[in-house]
């Protein structure tokens, strides 16, 4: 092919400045390697986001199950059910995260079990088969019932016919709901639950072992690390259960208070709601503690020993991410929740906004670790500065933007809306008789 | 058969079985058949005083290996150490040194840039950097699908078919020297010219640099001229601190590189 | 007994996984030298790297069709300069590429011979200028011929 080289070395030479990943949202500040960019942006943040949710969602569901806290029973099986949305959410940061999207099951197919992020597939498809098996067990007679009750209905509507095809699937198979049956049910689910909570930690844990073993990273490398994202995660799944399920009682009070119903539905609704909510709300004091602990004790530590890279850690702490660390993370995220927990007589209105407050730090904190690690050079004399794209204007920039971030945020919702109508949550009916 | 029997014949077996490949080890088949076990194991050197910062290693390099020449990403780099006589520390790499140093002034980023008078400076040098091939590679370590590996005679590599994109490499090298191939959009970096050194070539770099900065050795050969500096002279690696076992060796390596 | 069903369903997943894995997984994947560590790779790889294309090939190359530039290179300070350095890589040239680039920039000049005083490098050892004083905006090659320099005899 005559010329054919010479093209190739020509395009090498006028390709006219490839976009190099991370170019876009990286400003470089005094000395900084040529290559060094911040390459986990914001999905990488959002990940560890949505594997804490999902973490601290499914360990509320098994307080109830395992340690048999009844008042946290309809809780239970809200953030069940909310876990397992929020799980087919999780892998969707990464998607949108890898340069080679289409080869993300390379994980599975060839894991090397020496790096963290291999451990994603093993964890996520146990993880994955245990939610999903406790809710088949805590919704079997609902599906048994449901199915046998369209099997006998003459004429089916459309969405009838596809209601009855998804629950004879979903039972898969046995009819059996005696007693005898129900109790070995509810056996399963408490064993499932206690399982679950080590797994759950470990869909988390991982995340934070993938940051602490970086030992090129001076911010991230330390074996708190794994601990400090397990306990920030079950605070962060806690507050959203409790926020989901703060909203989710307003719009059943909305409809009880229309004409015709009687008042003291309303008022039970509300009674129940502000109970379950003061419940909780002391388990989420506890684990705040927890995490907070564990992150100032790194940072006392890290002070009080002084190795090489302190000094430029301690510009990014206390100086460039001084308001994102102390003022939202700490403070905002923090203090002033846990204060507000602590005052008595919690109102809904005070704890929508507190939980909300909650949930900002722990972003807060997923957001420090994963940009900050990356706010300086690793030549220790440089920094580089973090611009989230907020208009895309190609791909890259619409993946790992703000538009990316949002339809991450939205879609544990969407996915839940589209859970419940397999598994309902908000059905009395279905609240007393299954489990 | 009796106990007795039993345990005589085992013993019998097992003693010749010892016996046997024992004599393996006095005689070994491989050398016998002239296969040399890891002959190789590639080492680089580089010389600080040597080097004045042309950045000829860069553009050969880019053009070599086929990195995008206006990317902002190289395999290969020079950075250029200032320092100024009341003890502040200047360092700078445009472009990675790819169009060389033609200024004084030095490049703080931002659009900024500082000049140093000559007087005030105390002493400045260039120093090129590039992948070390690290016996305990870390960015190997931390791929999740295999997709970087280190071959027997040393050299890391990056298999561009089956790289997923994350970057967790990147983020494990302490030395900066991994990043995203603009093109490919896999993991990328330089790997001592894989392609010229197994055909007896000098990698690209080496063969550019005119002052002889670059040099590249085989550390088993104890005839080659870059083992012997190596094992003889004083030279110093990268951070070693970090239990990589770098093998990219550097004379006049200051305390101020970073 | 029915509570092992979902368990079944899993199991029936993994095979999926595994079957999958069969026919996608290329054969030569797997533990090689260096180790599970360092050394879980596709074998094939190797060969693929050592196959690219070798595009500088050296100044002895050069030589038996520009003998001229060669000698006179060859007997001035520039000796150490590697043709391809300032022409680009020679490739398969003449066949592929033709003709290589002729670079009359100041910039390829000012690499070496922008004059910097550094204490204890190299690049004090080169006699240079500042680019900025000396003829700035003209091409260094309308008094400076670069295979012979030759500044010793204008001195």
């Amino acid at each position: 092919m005559p010329g054919f080289l010479s093209t190739i070395t020509t395009l090498t030479i006028n390709l006219g400045n490839p976009v190099v990943h991370g170019e876009e949202w990286t400003i470089k500040e005094l000395f900084v390697y040529p290559n060094e960019y911040i390459y986990w942006s914001i999905q990488i943040v959002m990940y560890p986001f949505m594997t804490g949710l999902v973490a601290g969602a499914f360990v509320l569901s098994s307080l109830y199950h395992v340690f048999g806290i009844k008042q946290l029973k309809d809780m239970a099986r809200f953030s069940l059910v909310f876990s397992f949305a929020l799980l087919f959410v999780a892998p969707m940061p990464l998607l949108f995260h890898l340069q080679q999207p289409l080869r993300g099951i390379h994980v599975f197919m060839t894991p090397h079990f020496t790096s963290a992020i291999a451990a994603f597939g093993v964890v996520f498809s146990t993880y994955g088969a245990i939610v999903a098996s406790e809710l088949w067990f805590i919704y079997r007679r609902y599906f048994v019932e449901t199915s046998l009750k369209l099997k006998n209905k003459p004429d089916r509507t459309f969405s009838e016919n596809l209601k009855y095809f998804v629950t004879t699937l979903l039972t898969l198979g046995s009819y059996d709901i005696s007693e005898k049956a129900l109790h070995r049910d509810e056996r399963a689910i408490k064993i499932l639950a206690g399982v679950g909570i080590p797994v759950a930690c470990f869909l988390h844990g991982y995340a934070g072992f993938i940051f602490g073993s970086v030992k090129a990273n001076a911010l991230w490398m330390t074996p708190l690390m794994p601990v400090i994202f397990i306990m920030s995660a079950i605070v962060s799944g806690i507050a959203l259960c409790m926020l989901t399920y703060i909203i989710t009682m307003e719009i059943r009070k909305l409809k009880a208070s229309r004409p015709g119903i009687p008042y003291h539905l309303r008022e039970e609704i509300r009674g129940v709601e502000l109970h379950e909510i003061r419940m909780t709300s002391k388990y989420l004091i506890f684990f705040m503690i927890f995490a907070i602990s564990l992150e100032l004790l790194d940072l006392v530590f890290r002070g009080y020993t002084a190795v090489k890279s302190w000094d430029v850690l301690r510009s990014v702490i206390y100086g460039k991410d001084f308001t994102n660390i102390f003022i939202l993370q700490y403070t905002v995220g923090n203090l002033v929740p846990f204060i507000s927990l602590l005052m008595p007589g919690l109102t809904i209105r005070r704890a929508v906004i507190t939980l909300l407050l909650v949930l900002f730090g722990v972003f807060m904190m997923r957001w420090n670790v994963v940009i900050g690690g990356q706010s300086f050079s690793l030549s220790f004399s440089g920094y580089m500065h973090y611009e989230l794209p907020m208009i895309p204007h190609n791909i890259e920039t619409f993946k790992e933007g703000l538009a990316g971030m949002l339809v991450i945020l939205v879609m544990p919702f969407v996915l839940f809306w589209i859970l419940t109508k397999i598994f309902p949550v908000f059905d009395f009916k279905a609240t007393n008789s299954s489990h | 058969m009796t106990r007795r029997e039993f345990l005589k014949k085992t013993l019998i077996a097992g003693g010749s079985l010892v016996l046997s490949s024992s004599f393996l080890e006095l005689i070994r088949p491989q050398d016998i058949f002239g296969e040399k076990q890891k002959a190789t194991r590639w080492v680089f050197l580089v010389d600080t005083y040597k080097c004045v910062g042309c950045g000829m290693c860069v553009k050969a390099c880019k053009l070599e290996n086929e990195v995008p020449y206006d990317a902002n990403v190289t395999r290969t780099w020079v950075e250029r150490y200032i320092i100024t006589k009341d003890g502040r520390l200047l360092a700078d790499t445009p472009k990675g040194a790819r169009d060389g140093f033609i200024t004084s002034k030095v490049d703080l980023g931002r659009g900024e840039y500082k000049d140093i008078k000559p007087e005030e400076i105390e002493k400045a040098f260039f120093v090129p950097k590039l992948c070390n091939q690290c016996e305990n590679p870390p960015c190997v370590q931390v791929c999740p699908v295999g997709a970087t590996y280190q071959a027997l005679d040393g050299v890391v590599l990056v298999d561009r078919k089956w790289c997923i994109g994350c970057g967790y490499c990147i983020m494990a090298c302490p030395y900066g020297v991994r990043f995203f191939h603009p093109v490919y959009k896999v993991a990328e970096k330089c790997n001592f010219c894989y392609h010229r050194i197994t055909k007896g070539l000098k990698p690209a770099c080496v063969q550019a640099c005119p002052f002889g900065a670059r040099n590249i050795g085989n550390i088993k050969d104890p005839d080659d001229p870059v083992t012997k500096i190596i094992m003889k002279d004083r030279v110093s690696v990268l951070k070693d601190e970090y239990g990589t076992k770098p093998q990219v060796y550097y004379i006049g390596l200051s305390k101020e590189v970073r | 007994m029915h509570v092992l069903r979902p368990l079944f369903v899993f199991l029936a997943f993994i095979a999926i996984v595994l079957i999958a894995r069969f026919f996608y997984v290329p054969k030569d994947f797997g533990i090689h030298e260096r180790g599970y560590m360092y050394g879980w790779y596709r074998k094939s790889n190797e060969e693929e790297w050592k196959q690219v294309k070798v595009k500088y090939q050296g100044m002895e190359y050069c030589k038996d069709c520009h003998p001229e530039n060669y000698k006179n290179l060859m007997e001035s300070p520039h000796a150490i300069i590697q043709c391809e350095n300032c022409h680009g890589p020679a490739i398969d040239h003449p066949s592929d590429p033709l003709k290589l680039s002729i670079d009359r920039s100041r910039e390829l000049c000012l690499r070496c011979h922008t004059y910097l005083p550094y204490p204890t490098s190299n690049r004090a050892n080169i006699r240079g200028i500042d680019p900025d004083n000396h003829n700035p905006g003209i091409e260094c090659s309308m008094c400076h011929n670069p295979h012979k320099p030759n500044l010793g005899r204008s001195r």
